[in-house]
C-alpha cells in the first residue's frame, strides 16, 4: 500500500476503502458474534419470568450494571460522534464529559437513585405514574418508545452504511445480519443478556480503539505532539478551513479561557450557554431521567447497588476522552499537516456523471470570476457557486484550489482532462467528520488487529441497538400494553408480549434504518427529536423528585408545555448562515420574518434545551400551585425527597458510600476542568 | 452464570488467536509499516490473552469462594478457599 503519496490523498482513501480483509479478521468478527449469542443462550434458562426478562429480576451485582450503564450509551453517537466533534471543536468537547456526565452522574446516585430503585417502579414512565398520574406517563412513554426506535434505527443505519463505505459490504446484509445477532440474544436472555454482553462490549471497545490512540500519539510524537500540534490548528484554523478566522493557539486546547464569547472558539457558544444548556439541562436531562441507561441501574440487586452503579460508571467515563475524543484530536493534527502524514479526514461521497461537465465548467468560470473582500469570503462565495452546480455540499478550501487551478490553466478541452477535473470535485466533497475514527482505524490497523478494531465498531453499533430495545420493549409492555391494552392478564403473557415487543421493536427500527436512508439530513432531524424530548422531561423528575406540592396536571402541562417551546424555539431561531428547515427558522419563514441567528449549532441546542427546560419547570411550578395535590403524604412517601427517610449507608466501606465517592469524583472532574483551563 | 467466564474466555482466545498471528507474521516488514513498524498483532495480542486470563482466574476464585461458604470440601488449596 504505497499510494498514499503526494497529493492522491484522496485516491489513496478511495483505494483503502476497497480494502478486503483476512479471514483472520473475519473469524474474529464470528467469534465475538459466537460469544454473544452464547450469552443469551446461557442466560435463556434463568428467564422464568417476566421480571427477569425486563428488569433482570433485579440480581446484577454493581460492577457489571455499572459498566453497562456507560456502555448502553457506547453506541454510535459516543463513538463516532465524539471523535468527530474531538476534531471540529477540539478539546471543548471534554464538557460533554467533565462538565455534563459526571456530575449528572453523581447526582443521579446520591439524590435521585433511590426514588427509581426504592419506588419499586419497574419503568421510568412508570415513576411518573406513581409520583404524577396516568396521563404524564403516557405522554412520557409514548415519547421515550419513539425515541428509543428511532435511535436504534439510525445506529443501525450509521453501522450497514458504514460497512458499505469501508468494505464495500452490502447495505442490507450487514443492516439485516446484526439485527438478527442482536434479536437472537435479547430475546433469549432478556435484559439480563443485553446488560451481560454490554459488559463484554465494553471491554471489546476499549482493547479494539485502544491501539488506534497509541500508535496514533506514537505517529504524532505523544502528548506534546499532540499539544503542539492542536496549537497549530487554532493558529491556522481559517486556512485550514475548520473557522472564518483564525482562532489562536488556545482554541483547540484550552477549555474555559475561549468562552468570553462565541466568536472566539470553535464551537461558537460562550460559557453561560454552555454551563446552563449542556452541563445542566442536556446532561442530567439524559443522565437522570433516560430510561436507557436508568434501567440498567434498575437492574441491580440492591439499593447499595443500584446507588453505586452510576459511581462505578463515573470512574471510566471521566477517562474515556481519551478513548473517544483524542483520535479526533490525533486526526485533525495529521489532517492540519497531511503533506508530512499523509492523511486528510475523509470527504463525503460527491455523485458527478461526466454529463455534467458543462454545468461544471459554467460554474468554474462563473466562481473563477469571484472577487470577495478576502480569501474567506471569496472561497464561501465559489463553493456556494460550485455547490449548486454538483449538488453537494463541498470543502471549501478544496473548491479554492480547483478553482485556482481553473483561473491558471484555463479549462480543458479534451474529455479526459475534464475527467481530471471532475474527479478533483468528486474527491472535494465536505469533511466527513463521523468517518474519523474509521479512518483512523484503516490507517493503523494491520490484518488481525484491523478485525479487532470493525468487531469494536460492531460492537459499539449492537450495544447501543440492544440498549434501546430492552428499554422499547420494557416500555412498551408495562407501560403501554399492560395500562391500555391487556390488563391483569398472566405473567407468561407479559413475557410473551416482551419477546413480541423485542421483535417488532427490531423490525421497526430496521424499517427507520431504511427510512434513514433515504433523509440525508436523518442525523439532524433524530437530534432534533432527543433535543425536544430530553430537556422538559427532566424538569418533570426534578420537580417531581424534590417538591412535594408538585401535582399531576403541573407535571403534564409543564412537559407539554416545555416540549411546544422546545418547537417553537426551533421554528424561530436558525444558525447564521443556514437556510430555514430541519435546522429551525421554519416558523420565522412561514411568517415571513427573519429567525434570531446563533452563531453555531451547537449554541442554538444548548439554548433551546435551557428554554424549554426552564418554561417546562415554571409552567409545572404554576399550574401546581393552582391545582389540588390529589396525593396523600403516605402515597408520596419513597418517591418525594422531603418524605422519604434518608438512605443507611453505615454498613457499607467509607469510601464506598455515594456521599463520599460522588464529591471525589467531582473535585476530580474540577481539576481536570482546572488542568484543561 | 458469571459474565467473567465468557468474557475471560472470549479475550483469551481472541489473544491467542492474534498473538498467534503475529508471530507467522513477523517477518512482514510491509504489514507493519502501518503500526510504526511495532508488531502490534503480537503485543496486544499478548496483552488481550492476559486480560482474559485474569478475568477467568477472578471468576474461578469467585466460584470457589462460593463452594467454599456453601460448606463444600472439594475446593482445593490456593484462592478463596477460606481457612
Amino acid at each position: 500500500m504505497s499510494l498514499a503519496l503526494g497529493g492522491h490523498l484522496a485516491e489513496a482513501a478511495a483505494a483503502a476503502s476497497r480494502v478486503s480483509l483476512h479471514p483472520l479478521d473475519y473469524s474474529i468478527m464470528a467469534l465475538y458474534c459466537l460469544f454473544v449469542i452464547g450469552i443469551g443462550f446461557a442466560l435463556k434458562k434463568q428467564m422464568k419470568s417476566s421480571a427477569d426478562f425486563f428488569l433482570s429480576g433485579r440480581s446484577i451485582p454493581a460492577w457489571v450494571t455499572g459498566l453497562a450503564f456507560i456502555s448502553a450509551n457506547l453506541g454510535a453517537l459516543e463513538v463516532m460522534g465524539m471523535a468527530a466533534q474531538g476534531a471540529k471543536y477540539g478539546m471543548l468537547t471534554t464538557h460533554f464529559y467533565w462538565l455534563g456526565a459526571i456530575p449528572a452522574m453523581v447526582f443521579l446516585a446520591i439524590f435521585m437513585m433511590p426514588f427509581y430503585y426504592g419506588s419499586k417502579a419497574r419503568s421510568a414512565p412508570e415513576y411518573l405514574k406513581l409520583r404524577f398520574d396516568e396521563k404524564t406517563r403516557c405522554l412520557n412513554s409514548i415519547s421515550f418508545a419513539l425515541m428509543t426506535l428511532l435511535g436504534s434505527g439510525i445506529s443501525m443505519h450509521v453501522l450497514a452504511d458504514t460497512l458499505r463505505q469501508l468494505l464495500g459490504w452490502q447495505y442490507d446484509t450487514s443492516l439485516w445480519v446484526s439485527s438478527v445477532v442482536v434479536l437472537a440474544y435479547v430475546l433469549k436472555g432478556g435484559l439480563t443478556s443485553a446488560i451481560y454482553t454490554e459488559v463484554l462490549q465494553f471491554f471489546l471497545i476499549i482493547f479494539g480503539f485502544a491501539p488506534v490512540v497509541i500508535l496514533g500519539l506514537k505517529e504524532i510524537g505523544g502528548f506534546s505532539g499532540l499539544t503542539e500540534g492542536l496549537k497549530q490548528v487554532g493558529a491556522r484554523s481559517a486556512e485550514l478551513g475548520l473557522a472564518d478566522k483564525n482562532l489562536g493557539e488556545g482554541a483547540w486546547l484550552s477549555i474555559w479561557s475561549n468562552m468570553g464569547s462565541t466568536d472566539t472558539n470553535p464551537m461558537g457558544i460562550e460559557w453561560a450557554g454552555m454551563v446552563f444548556g449542556l452541563g445542566f439541562v442536556l446532561s442530567f436531562g439524559y443522565w437522570c431521567t433516560n430510561f436507557l441507561v436508568v434501567q440498567r441501574a434498575m437492574a441491580a440487586d440492591s439499593m447499595k447497588s443500584a446507588r453505586r452503579t452510576p459511581i462505578i460508571a463515573a470512574m471510566p467515563k471521566m477517562v474515556f476522552p481519551l478513548l473517544v475524543i483524542v483520535p479526533g484530536l490525533i486526526a485533525i493534527v495529521l489532517h492540519s499537516q497531511s503533506d508530512k502524514f499523509k492523511y486528510e479526514i475523509p470527504g463525503k461521497e460527491v455523485k458527478l456523471e461526466a454529463a455534467a461537465w458543462p454545468k461544471v465548467a459554467t460554474a468554474l468560470k462563473e466562481a473563477a470570476a469571484i472577487e470577495g473582500k478576502d480569501a474567506i469570503e471569496t472561497r464561501k462565495a465559489q463553493t456556494a457557486v460550485l455547490n449548486k452546480a454538483v449538488g453537494a455540499t463541498l470543502d471549501e478550501v478544496k473548491v479554492a484550489k480547483i478553482v485556482a487551478a481553473a483561473k491558471e490553466t484555463g479549462l480543458p478541452e479534451a474529455a479526459d482532462k475534464q475527467e481530471v477535473v471532475l474527479t478533483s470535485i468528486r474527491n472535494a466533497g465536505e469533511r466527513d467528520y463521523n468517518n474519523v475514527i474509521s479512518s483512523l482505524v484503516f490507517k493503523y490497523c494491520p490484518t488481525g488487529l484491523l478485525g479487532l478494531a470493525l468487531t469494536a465498531l460492531m460492537a459499539s453499533f449492537m450495544s447501543g441497538m440492544a440498549g434501546n430495545v430492552t428499554a422499547f420493549n420494557t416500555v412498551w409492555t408495562y407501560d403501554i400494553y399492560q395500562s391500555y391494552f391487556g390488563k391483569n392478564k398472566s405473567d407468561e403473557h407479559y413475557m410473551w408480549m416482551g419477546r413480541v415487543a423485542t421483535t417488532v421493536g427490531i423490525v421497526l427500527s430496521i424499517a427507520l434504518a431504511y427510512v434513514a436512508k433515504q433523509f440525508n439530513n436523518v442525523m439532524d432531524m433524530a437530534q432534533l427529536v432527543f433535543g425536544f424530548v430530553n430537556a422538559p422531561i427532566f424538569a418533570t423528575f426534578l420537580m417531581g423528585m424534590f417538591w412535594k406540592r408538585a401535582t399531576g396536571h403541573g407535571a403534564f402541562v409543564g412537559l407539554l408545555c416545555g416540549t411546544m417551546t422546545s418547537a417553537l424555539f426551533h421554528g424561530c431561531t436558525l444558525v447564521s448562515g443556514g437556510t430555514p428547515g430541519v435546522k429551525g427558522g421554519w416558523l420565522a419563514a412561514i411568517a415571513g420574518k427573519e429567525p434570531v441567528r446563533f452563531a453555531s449549532e451547537m449554541a442554538q441546542n444548548f439554548w433551546l434545551a435551557s428554554f424549554a427546560f426552564s418554561v417546562g419547570l415554571i409552567v409545572t411550578i404554576v399550574v401546581s400551585l393552582a391545582t389540588k395535590q390529589k396525593k396523600t403524604d403516605e402515597e408520596l412517601t419513597g418517591l418525594v425527597y422531603s418524605l422519604t427517610p434518608k438512605q443507611k449507608t453505615a454498613d457499607e466501606a467509607w469510601i464506598m458510600r455515594p456521599a463520599v465517592a460522588g464529591p471525589i469524583l467531582l473535585l476530580v472532574a474540577a481539576a481536570l476542568n482546572l488542568y484543561f483551563w | 452464570m458469571d459474565i467473567r467466564n465468557p468474557i475471560g474466555l472470549m479475550f483469551l482466545i481472541l489473544g491467542l488467536l492474534m498473538a498467534g498471528w503475529g508471530l507467522i507474521t513477523n517477518d512482514n516488514a510491509e504489514m507493519y509499516a502501518k503500526s510504526a513498524g511495532t508488531n502490534i498483532n503480537l503485543w496486544w495480542g499478548l496483552l488481550m490473552a492476559a486480560f482474559g486470563a485474569f478475568m477467568l482466574g477472578l471468576a474461578i476464585c469467585a466460584a470457589r469462594k462460593k463452594a467454599a461458604a456453601s460448606g463444600d470440601k472439594s475446593c482445593g488449596s490456593g484462592c478463596g478457599c477460606s481457612k
